[in-house]
């Protein structure tokens, strides 16, 4: 077993624990916190998967700038303890049939994955700097990306006018 | 990595972990913070089949996978401020009612 191998064995066992503190936990700013964990390892395993900018960009967008968002409305609300209506449910078959659902889709997805995957993985090394991807996203992507950048706009107009005081 | 594999299913195991907790939860900002787990995993598979194809473009639908993220976050937690301005809670649960 590679040492890459083991490290990324480390760091998917503390991503799949952090994924499970987020799903169990009571309060929802233990919650955002395993979700900041969550994503930090899965910026490590972008690193390991040569995508050194996609981590850095992981890092600074996700576990930053929207985590902060979302711990700062936790905290706007005051909604950090939640209610006792969250876990007791208003059908009481809904949490057994999720789990079960649950575990159908990751049969599924397991099923495809471990038949239809396969082969080994591309020799050549792609250009993964930003430069590179700067170009790519300025020439090949350059419509879709004046289109997120609309979106974006109209996100934060949205954003504004929704929260604004009638 | 020689092997996508194992990547594939630990993105795999996190969208079924989002899944359920948006299934399972009821308060809206556990579900969105679940809905933001499932993204992730999203984003972890085209990173590595980005790295399996030898080829960027998987790595740029991750940006733009983050963008519409990040819109999505500031949209849907302005509605969660807003729908808590009326009804002093976050459990979707009581939003059964289209009249605000």
């Amino acid at each position: 077993m590679s040492v890459e191998f083991f490290l990324f064995l480390l760091v998917a066992a503390v991503a799949v624990v952090a994924a499970l503190g987020l799903l169990l936990s009571r309060n929802a700013i233990y919650a955002a916190m395993f979700l900041i964990l969550n994503m930090a390892s899965v910026a490590v395993i972008y690193l390991l998967l040569n995508a050194p900018f996609i981590a850095a960009v992981q890092v600074a967008v996700y576990a930053g700038a929207i985590m902060v968002l979302f711990v700062f409305v936790i905290m706007l609300l005051g909604a950090e303890k939640l209610n006792p209506a969250d876990t007791k449910l208003a059908l009481k078959w809904q949490r057994p049939l999720s789990i079960v659902l649950g575990m159908a889709l990751f049969l599924l997805l397991g099923a495809v994955i471990l038949t239809r995957l396969g082969g080994a993985v591309a020799a050549k090394m792609i250009d993964t700097s930003p430069l590179a991807i700067g170009k790519a996203l300025f020439t090949t992507y350059l419509l879709p990306f004046e289109v997120v950048s609309v979106l974006l706009l109209a996100a934060v107009v949205g954003a504004v006018v929704l929260t604004k005081k009638s | 990595m020689t092997s996508i594999e194992p990547v594939i299913l630990l993105s795999a195991v996190l969208f079924t972990i989002g899944a359920v907790g948006v299934l399972t939860r009821r308060n809206a900002l556990m579900i969105f913070m679940s809905v933001e787990l499932m993204l992730n995993a999203a984003n972890l598979a085209f990173v590595a089949f980005a790295q399996q194809w030898g080829n960027l473009d998987g790595q740029l639908f991750v940006f733009f996978v983050m963008a519409v993220a990040a819109a999505e976050v500031a949209v849907g937690l302005a509605l969660i401020v807003a729908i808590f301005r009326t009804k002093h809670s976050t459990d979707v649960d009581e939003l059964s009612q289209l009249r605000g």
